[in-house]
Parts: structure tokens; sequence; C-alpha cells
């Protein structure tokens, strides 16, 4: 049955969407300002539960892709999004039934809700990652070992591009990626198109409904100057890793993507120790005094200690006061092929995967 | 070097007159309702002492909090006009999308979005569409507007567009007052917009402003330059500043930290300005604020640009007490203390009350809180000393103990022990930090920008050698520059190893 997404879950759903985009995914404001307005000129988006899909549904998996400063500048539109999903209708030769995100982590959790209300299409109530990951292999779909292709790719102006074949995942990430630098860094994408079936087995499922829910509570706590924090942990069954300070902010760009560290220094309990938290556009590994203690495909998310808000990779500085916190990873991702897809060593660290809530 | 500070603020106008680092007078009266009258008051106070030594007076420097009030009270703001250069992008987020209403209303916008801008390599997004800016243009010249800003994607970098916008908006409407985005902002569009548009509406509020003052030191009889202070501890001459308003929005503070700098020597500590209704706290790193590094909101208003990095707390001398619970605050009676604290024979207890019981100052009369428990009191203290020591280690940069300067009327609120400071300093002076702060402030120059295809070394330099250039330009000695912030910053997924760069470089004014 579908369910209209009501306006006051916006807040909610990018709130919590920026928490589970653990560090990247970008900052879901100015997707948040669209949406919204949107919605203030009369659109509405219905919900769809994964399990109403009929097998042979044809369902769009759409994000946005590119630099997160090109996007401060060059301020995003959802007639894209919803264009890169009509040029993948055209090419398929077939409609779509529904819209999903690629990703539930930050921006990209609101990238369906766009197309959405421009295309009077539903948004499934899932995704493939279950949080953000920077690259495109790193889904459910691809530990599913589904086709990685066709992908659409829409810019600004009148370029529109369609990969029609791909020889793995890895290179539809390069091919893809190289594209989207060549229009500006920026684009708008739909991805390899899922049927019903395929989204009812591999998909990662009811995450708009836990990124709204998470959102809600931290909103709720911090209206009644309850500590959001707490509200996260207890909400989400989350462990508390680390509380403490930014004393130091290491980035560099490699490969094309921010990779670096920052590092922490304790307080209250975890005074006297330091923890090191390692990123490549997402938080991926924690060590404690130089030891691993926290890694991915567990979610590891830093959160202001006040506000409770997700701080990302690209705007943690020096000075903040911040909580590291671990939230469990959806199922697949926790998997042996989901481990070799997503886990440390996925991330060049030869770590082997223990999960803090194990 | 012979300077006179003054401090415009809500509730006192301070002034002193400097000798090279002697303060040679100083007063504190109360802004009156016009303002000017009291700034003569105080200025005619200073200005008498002027002629102690032979050497005549080189400049004067105001602070004023005059064009914040404005935004916030959403009182004498102007109609803009904006025009933003980016389409194909951005149709969807207008210029002022995401304003107050009434401050929207207020400032009642035309909006124009135009074909242009700029990728973030340099190159063209699109064609500017120069008809469509013409058009424009005579829009707002018939509308009778001639407050104008104008934005465009990524002008940071370069400013192309926006100056052959304002070209033609300036053949049309020659009496234009233009705010371009890149002098005053950085990389967010939506953001620099914002404090363009903040800037363009205080046009008018800043030019009689200027004249005000203008009028208000030729009626003493000053002949001297004068500077408006500026958010970041340095000042601009006042017709320059007159065009720029925003970048006075937080200058009261930062002339309080930098007069704390003076007054103790100090160059690197914590501050806190304890005022009537809240206090700031902030961090010196060489004698100058911390800049905030990410969004600030000014009236409602998202912006990214120069601003001291504060952290406000509702503790101030007139904060309202409740004599029950012994809770303080949010509620203060502000500038009315001197009619409703408890001291001074009123019927509201404040903090100010809880110190004056404590021993801890002298005003009012005494006798009229010592029927306060001595255990309410001291448990009072205790929860005032937990919000200075919890704020105050929010701000810290460094896990070591580092000293803490209290200055404002309200100093005497904070205790002598605060966790986590080596020490508590007081100072003479410290009701006129904010006024010697003015006196003492300098030029400073900035660039942020992204350069690709360089070394970090290369890039660095880059941005350096633009940054003094930008400071000689403000006024500066050249000979006197020093570079007071490097940051840079790896731009993920842009090839030629991008990398956006901050550079900050001060010096003295150049009186040449």
């Amino acid at each position: 049955m579908l369910q209209e997404f009501p306006e006051e879950n916006i807040e909610s759903l990018a709130t919590g969407a920026w928490i589970l985009g653990t560090g990247g995914g970008g900052n879901p404001y100015l997707s948040t300002l669209n949406l919204r307005r949107l919605y203030a000129e009369g659109a509405r988006v219905q919900v769809l539960q994964p399990d109403e899909l009929a097998d042979d549904d044809m369902v769009a998996v759409v994000s946005g892709m590119g630099a997160p400063l090109v996007g401060q500048e060059r301020l995003k539109d959802p007639r894209h999004m919803a264009r890169a999903v009509e040029l993948m209708e055209d090419y398929l030769g077939r409609p779509f039934r529904a819209i999903m995100a690629l990703e539930i982590g930050g921006a990209n959790a609101l990238s369906p809700f766009l197309a959405a209300a421009l295309l009077g299409r539903p948004v499934v109530n899932a995704d493939c990652m279950g949080r953000a990951y920077p690259e495109a292999q790193m889904t459910s779909f691809a530990i599913g070992g589904l086709s990685m292709f066709p992908l659409s790719l829409v810019d600004v102006r009148d370029n529109e591009v369609i990969v029609t074949r791909a020889e793995s995942w890895k290179w539809m990430e390069k091919v893809s990626r190289a594209v989207c630098t060549a229009v500006g860094s920026t684009a708008a994408t739909c991805k390899a198109p899922r049927t019903g079936r395929e989204v009812k087995d591999w998909g990662i499922h009811h995450t708009i409904t836990q990124a709204t829910e998470l959102g809600r509570v931290v909103l709720e706590a911090r209206a009644r100057h309850d500590d959001p924090v707490a509200a996260v942990l207890d909400h989400a069954k989350g462990k508390q890793i680390f509380r403490g300070k930014i004393v130091d902010v290491d980035r560099t760009t490699t490969g094309g993507f921010l990779r670096g560290k920052t590092v922490i220094e304790g307080i209250d309990t975890d005074r006297g120790a330091t923890l090191e938290l390692a990123f490549q556009n997402e938080w991926a590994v924690a060590f404690r005094n130089g030891a691993p203690v926290a890694m991915t495909p567990d979610l590891l998310c830093l959160l202001d200690s006040v506000s409770g808000s997700a701080i990302g990779t690209e705007s943690v500085r020096y000075g903040q006061r911040v909580n590291v916190v671990a939230l469990p990873a959806p199922e697949i991702l926790t998997t042996p092929a989901g481990v070799a897809a997503v886990g440390p060593r996925a991330f060049g660290y030869d770590i082997d995967f223990k999960s803090v809530f194990k | 070097m012979k300077r006179i500070g003054i401090d415009v603020g809500g509730t006192n106008t301070d002034a002193v007159l400097i000798d090279g680092d002697k303060i040679t007078a100083s007063i504190k009266v109360p802004t009156t309702q016009d303002v000017m009258s009291g700034v003569k008051a105080a200025l005619a106070h200073v200005a008498a002492h002027i002629g102690d030594t032979p050497r005549p007076l080189d400049a004067v420097m105001i602070g004023t909090t005059h064009f914040t009030n404005a935004v916030v009270e959403r009182a004498r703001l102007e109609r803009v006009a904006a025009i933003r250069i980016a389409l194909p992008t951005g149709a969807s987020l207008p210029p002022m999308c995401d304003w107050p209403e009434d401050l929207y209303r207020a400032v009642d916008p035309m909006i124009f979005m135009v074909h242009g801008g700029h990728e973030y390599d340099g190159s063209p997004l699109v064609p500017l569409r120069e008809d469509e800016i013409r058009e424009a243009a005579m829009k707002i010249r018939d509308a009778g507007v001639t407050s104008v800003a104008i934005s465009a994607t990524f002008s940071p970098l370069t400013t192309e567009c926006e100056d052959r916008a304002a070209e033609i908006v300036r053949l049309i409407i020659p009496e234009a007052r233009i705010t371009l985005s890149n002098s005053l902002g950085r990389i967010g569009l939506l953001e620099r917009e914002n404090v363009a548009l903040l800037n363009a509406a205080l046009q008018s509020l800043g030019k009689t402003t200027v004249q005000a003052f203008k009028t208000a030191l030729a009626e003493i009889g000053l002949d001297a330059p004068f500077f408006l202070t500026q958010n970041d501890g340095t000042v601009a001459l006042a017709d320059v500043a007159a065009a720029n308003p925003v970048f006075s929005f937080a200058s009261g503070p930062t002339n309080s930290m930098r007069g704390a700098a003076f007054l103790t020597g100090l160059s690197d500590a914590m501050v806190v300005d304890v005022g009537g209704t809240t206090s700031d706290i902030g961090c010196l790193i060489g004698g100058f604020p911390r800049e905030a590094n990410n969004i600030v909101h000014i009236g409602g208003v998202r912006t990214l640009f120069r601003m001291p990095d504060l952290l406000p707390i509702a503790l101030g001398g007139g904060t309202v007490v409740d004599a029950e619970t012994g809770a303080i605050g949010p509620r203060s009676v502000g500038y009315r203390i001197l009619r409703e604290a408890r001291v001074f024979g009123g019927q509201t207890l404040t903090t100010s009350d809880i110190a004056v019981a404590a021993g801890m100052i002298e005003m009012g009369d005494p006798s009229l809180v010592s029927d306060l428990d001595p255990t309410f009191v001291q448990e009072t203290l205790a929860r005032m000393r937990a919000m200075v020591a919890e704020n105050f280690d929010q701000m810290k940069t460094s896990a070591e103990d580092v000293p803490l300067i209290a200055v404002g009327g309200g100093a005497f609120l904070i205790p002598d022990e605060v966790p986590g400071a080596s020490e508590v300093l007081r100072v003479e002076n410290a009701g006129v930090a904010n006024a010697l702060g003015a006196a003492m402030a300098q030029v400073s120059g900035e660039v942020d920008q992204v350069f690709s295809d360089m070394t970090r070394e290369q890039a660095l330099a880059a941005a350096e050698t633009e940054a003094r250039a930008a400071a000689v330009a403000a006024g500066a000695d050249a000979a006197s520059l020093q570079v007071l912030e490097i940051e840079d910053i790896p731009v993920a997924y842009l090839p030629g190893g991008a990398r956006r760069v901050r550079v900050r470089v001060i010096g003295d004014i150049s009186f040449g």
C-alpha cells in the first residue's frame, strides 16, 4: 500500500540520513531545501514497501555523483535527477514502477524523493548500502552479483550519457566517474535498473523508515534538551566507541577520493586515550591507541556531542567535541561476500573484520 | 601613534585615547537613543586629552553594532535586487529561498537568475548571457531600486562574470550601489550570495552611519582619518567599510578580545566577554580571534564569511536567577539592571545580586540581598561556575590548561578558578577593552581560492602573494605584513591536484 511521506518527515529523514552517511554521502541541506520547495508547490511523494513490488516491476536506482564542493556552487536541481530516470526509461523502452536510493547515507537519501516528486512515481523503502560508501561496487546489488549496467548520466547542460555495458562494477565506477569529471565533477545518475524481484532479494529494506525514525529521535531529544547522542545509541542499538575532542585532521586526495585521518583526544571515561579515525569519503576504521577497535562495515558515525548532528569528513575540524558511535551494519554487508566488498581490506587495511556487535 | 578607539554597543558607548601603548584617557557612557549624542559625549571627553602630548591624532577607530542590529530588528534595511549568474544550475533554489519570511519581506527583493558562471577549474559553465543581465538591470532601474547584489558560480575562483555584470548594471543604473559576492564570501554559492544580499540591504544605512560619524567628529573638531572595525580584528577606512557593512557585524566581541590581548600582553589565551545579557567565549591566537570555519547564522540567514568563532552563553550581569530553584537564565533584565536588580532596589534576583551577596563585588546596596541564604548563594555560584567551565572547555583547542581573560562589564561573575584554566586574569580597564581593541586594530588581506596544476608549495605561495596584495590594497604598510593563517584542503574528485587555499595576512596601517 502506498503511503504518503509527510512533509514533517523531511527534516527527520535528512537528519537520520546524515548520521547513516558515516561521514560521507554529502550534507543533505540543499536536497532538503529542494524537497521542501517541491512540497510547497504541491508535490507529494508516496512510499512503497519492497514486498509490494511485483517481480517484473522495474525500479530506478538514483544518486547524485561528484564532488560535494562543486555541489555547493553548482546548486542541484531536481529536474536533472528526474531527467536521468527518464533517459533510462527511453533507453529501456519500459517505464519504471518506482524509484529508490543508491545509498541511504547523506544527501543521496533524498535523491529519489526529488525525482519522484517530479515524476509522480513512488519511492521504494530501501536502498543498496544501508549507509554511504564511496564506490559503485560497494552495494548489496554488487555483492549479489547482479548486472552493473546500463547507467544514465545527466548534466546541467544538454549532455546525456548512457554507459551501455561495463566489464565489471569496478569498470562501471571508473568509466562513469571519468564522464562525471568531464562534465564538471557533478552529475545526476540513474544506476543499473533493477527488477522488483532483485530489490526484494538483494535490496536493503526499510532504510527510509530507519533513517526517518533515527532522525526523529535526535530532533525530539534536542527539543527536550535531552542527550541526542544517547538517543541515537538507544534507538539504533549502537555502541559508543569514544568521546573526545578533535585535535588533528589530515586530508589528502588520492585516486579521486578524499582520504585521511582525524585524531580525537579522549575526555571523560576516555581521558588519556587517543582515537584515530581513518576515512575514505566515509569513516572506515577506528584505531584506539594504535589498535583497530571498530571498522567498516559496522557504521562509524562521528556525532557532535551537543547537537547529535553528524559531522562529515569534509567538515570535521579542530576543536569539535564529538562522540564516535558504531551502529550495526545491514546483515548482507557482514557476510563473507559483503566483507570482501566493503570490509577493511576493500579500503586498503590489512585487518580482519571484527564487528563491535559480536 | 596616537589614536582614539570607540565602541558603540547596545548598552554602553566606550572610548579611549591611546598614545603608543599607553592609555591616556578613557570613558564609558550609556548608549543613547539617537546613538550619536552618546558618541559625541564620549569622543569629546577623550579628545580633550589629545593636547596632553604634542603629537597629533593619527586616527579614530570606530566599532559599532549598528548593522547587526538592523538585520536582527529587520529595520532600516533597503529594498534589494539579486542577480545570480548560474543558470542552468540552481534554478530550483533561487536567491533568498531559505531566508526567514519577515526578513525576506523587509528587503522585498527583486530576483533575477541568468545564464553564465564558471566551473571549479575556471572554465565557463555556459556562455554569459549579457542580454539577460541588461534586461534585469532595466527592470531594476524601472523599479527605482539602486542596491544590487551580484553572485556567480565559483566567483571566488574567477570574478569575470560578476565584474562584467557589474559593468552592464552600472551602464544602465549609474547610481547603483553594487555588491559582488566574491568580495565578501567564500565557496558555497547560497551562503556567499546571502552575505552579498545582506550587505546590499545595508547600503543606505552604511552610508548614513558613516556620514553621521563624520559629522560627529567634525563637530568635536577631530580632523583625522577614521576607520570602522571589522569582524576579524582589523579596520577599514570608513568610506570603504560603509560599502561592506557585513564585515562589521561581529566587530564588538572581536574588539573586546583584541583589547584583552593588549591589556594582558597575552597573544594566545581564551577570552570571556561578559555583557549584560550574554557572554561570548572566544579563542585568541596570535593576538587575533580564531575564525569560525563554518556556517554562521545572522538574523536567521545562513552565511559563510570572515567571522570570529564565538560561543555565546546565556549568562550576563542581568541574567535572572530563580529565587526558588536557583536556576540561572536564560531570561535577563539586560540594560534595566539598574532598576530591576535587587541591590538597586528592584524586585528581580539577578546574577549580579548573587555576586554582591557572595562579596565578589561591591555595587548597589548590599543590605538588600542580606536576606539570601548563604547556602543558596554558594549553590548558585557553583552553578554559574559550572556553566562557564563547560563552555570554556568546549572552546578550548588544546587539552593543556590555558589562561582565561575575563573582560566586559560583568567580568566579576567569572570565578577565580575555572577547571581547565591555568589562571583567570582580570585587568584594569577591562570595562573598555572593546574600545581599546578598536584603537589597536590593524589591516588585513585574504584569499580563498582553488588552485590547480601546481604543487602544494606553489599553491600556498601563490595564495600568499595574492593575500599580501589584497592587504596593501586595503591600506596596509607592505613592510609590516605578517601571515596570520594558512589553511589548505585538497579537493575530492577534481583532477589536477586541485587544492583550496585560504591565506590571511595582516599588517599595520600605512599612514604614508
